[in-house]
């Protein structure tokens, strides 16, 4: 039956009237503070709250449900005590670049002997303050090729001007090798061909300050003189194929204070005596230098020995040919870096059989090799064909890192700046060349040290590399 | 019994933790190793968002059901786990 609903207004009235009482009513939330506690329980009550929860830890449905709670909170619980889940993954990372560029370096000067008749860089030293002037020695090694009107003099190159030398060095015979003093800026020592050593103070000219007596002398060219580590800062030694490494205290150059013979006999006969041809010595341990000679050994000698047997303290099988560089880690010095023949090798002073770590042989003989003083796995090596190699041990062991084409000529001697960037080298036609190495050779890279030290800190003969590679 | 004060006293001297709370179906807190006005704090709020986040999961798929609740603060973690209507609370600080 439908409804039809009258849709126009009317007044309802009802059958019946009632009044009820006035029932109030609110609404609003009920806060619950302490729980859902029965009614028989006064919440403040704690011996009855006590005793309802006794009841309650006997529930059943409480002992099926703890140990699945147990479980889910324990594990989560672990989770983060093992993990920082929240934690910014790679904080604190440096930024590092997208494929870094390729190694590199630049020629920035080359400063060119003045006079007519070229003759070989065969020393170079940088100025121990900051690294504005080079000073090169120029002689000719080949012998009695020197022809009468070749020049005598050696220079002293300002960096930034490679037209003209800032100083002009005027030995009595041609240097063959020379070193600034660290101590003191001005001065200079230099070993000459004809086995003189020369003294300069660059503030008094062009001139020796002083030179040691002929008789005193070495009766062989002087191939490199290093200053020692002194109060006076006087002190300096050095080595020639004589047989002789001699000790000096440039104040009074007409005699050597200290003399050795590399006899390795070590009965200090002078026949029997190994040609030195360089020279190795580290501030850090001013008692111990190192020889390397003609013959191909490098002898190892503690000056501070009681007695002069003692000198020589052993001799490493070096090369097929003289030792024309010799020089310690400036990092690890128990390594030290040689070069002769047709590779360069690194050495651990303990381990005197072989080295422990040995180049391929070269296309082209080997002249010269520097660590670099920044970076404890990189050295540069110098080559006959006019090649300048920059190896990098941590990153390859068989090839340099890069190779560099310098010039056409022979490649006598390398000097690397302490900063690491500025590398110099010396041609057989007289020219200075200077580069910059970019700068990733030229940093030390994060964990460069503790790499070094893993690789070589271990018992076999051979430097591991493997270890930079965790299985 | 004996299972379940283990499982209780292993979390409660887990590392980090700063308290544990177990709040029964009613809201009535039934153990808990905090003091008595902190723990009934915990309890109310901590039933409350439960209750609202169990309710947001069903709401979803009625099949489906809230089984854990983690809140991380700039101090620390709350762990809510539910079973049976019956809430473990665990507060704590992850070391690291």
């Amino acid at each position: 039956q439908e409804i039809k609903v009258n849709q126009r207004r009317r007044q309802y009235c009802s059958l019946f009237q009632v009044n009820t009482e006035r029932f109030e009513s609110d609404s609003c939330g009920i806060n619950h503070v302490e729980g859902g506690w029965p009614k028989d329980i006064n919440p403040l009550d704690m011996e009855q709250t006590i005793r309802f929860r006794k009841k309650a830890e006997k529930d059943e449905s409480y002992l099926n449900s703890i140990p699945q709670l147990g479980s889910v909170a324990e594990h989560c619980g672990r989770q983060n005590n093992a993990v920082d889940i929240y934690q910014e993954p790679f904080d604190g990372w440096e930024e590092v670049e997208e494929s870094p560029e390729p190694p590199s370096a630049k020629t920035i000067n080359i400063f060119r002997d003045p006079n007519e008749v070229k003759r070989t860089v065969t020393g170079l030293s940088w100025h121990p303050d900051g690294g504005r002037k080079l000073a090169a020695a120029y002689s000719c090694l080949d012998f009695q090729k020197a022809s009468r009107d070749m020049s005598l003099d050696s220079y002293i190159w300002d960096v930034e001007n490679p037209n003209r030398p800032e100083l002009t060095l005027k030995p009595a015979s041609p240097l063959v090798c020379l070193d600034y003093n660290p101590k003191d800026p001005h001065t200079l020592v230099g070993g000459s061909y004809n086995g003189q050593i020369v003294y300069w103070d660059t503030r008094r000219g062009s001139q020796p300050v002083e030179l040691s007596s002929v008789e005193h002398s070495h009766r062989d060219p002087v191939y490199k003189i290093i200053w020692l580590q002194s109060k006076t800062g006087t002190d300096a030694f050095s080595a020639s194929t004589d047989g002789q490494v001699l000790w000096w205290d440039v104040r009074r150059l007409s005699e050597p204070t200290e003399r050795l013979v590399l006899d390795p006999t070590r009965e200090g006969n002078l026949d029997r005596a190994l040609g030195a041809i360089s020279l190795e010595f580290e501030a850090t341990m001013p008692t111990k230098f190192m020889v390397g000679t003609e013959q191909g050994l490098v002898v190892s000698c503690n000056r501070k020995a009681k007695t002069p047997t003692e000198k020589i303290v052993c001799t490493y099988d070096g090369h097929h040919g003289p030792v024309y560089a010799l020089q310690r880690n400036p990092f690890f010095p128990k390594n030290f870096l040689t070069v002769g023949d047709w590779t360069a090798r690194i050495w651990s002073e303990d381990i005197k059989e072989s080295s422990i770590m040995c180049t391929k042989y070269q296309m082209s003989y080997l002249t010269d090799a520097c660590w670099s003083p920044v970076r404890p796995s990189v050295f540069f090596t110098l080559k006959m064909d006019g090649m300048l190699d920059v190896w990098d041990i941590l990153f390859k062991q068989s090839d340099p890192t890069l190779s560099l084409k310098v010039c056409d000529r022979a490649l006598y001697s390398l000097r690397v700046q302490d900063n690491g960037r500025l590398v110099a080298c010396g041609s057989q036609q007289g020219e200075t060349t200077l580069l910059e190495i970019c700068s990733e050779l030229s940093t030390l890279q994060k964990n460069e040290k503790s790499l070094l030290a893993a690789v070589s800190d271990t018992d076999t003969v051979n430097l591991d590399f493997n270890q930079l590679h965790p299985k | 019994m004996a299972q379940v004060e283990e499982t209780l006293k292993r979390i409660e001297a887990s590392k980090g933790v700063i308290g544990t709370i177990l709040v029964n179906a009613e809201g009535i807190p039934i153990r808990t190793t905090l003091d008595n006005s902190t723990t009934v704090q915990y309890a109310e709020l901590l039933c409350q968002l439960s209750m609202l986040a169990r309710t947001t999961v069903r709401d979803i798929d009625p099949q489906n059901d809230l089984t854990f609740l983690r809140i991380r603060s700039k101090k620390h973690e709350i762990m809510v786990a539910l079973e049976n209507n019956y809430l473990l609370i665990v507060i704590q600080n992850p070391c690291e």
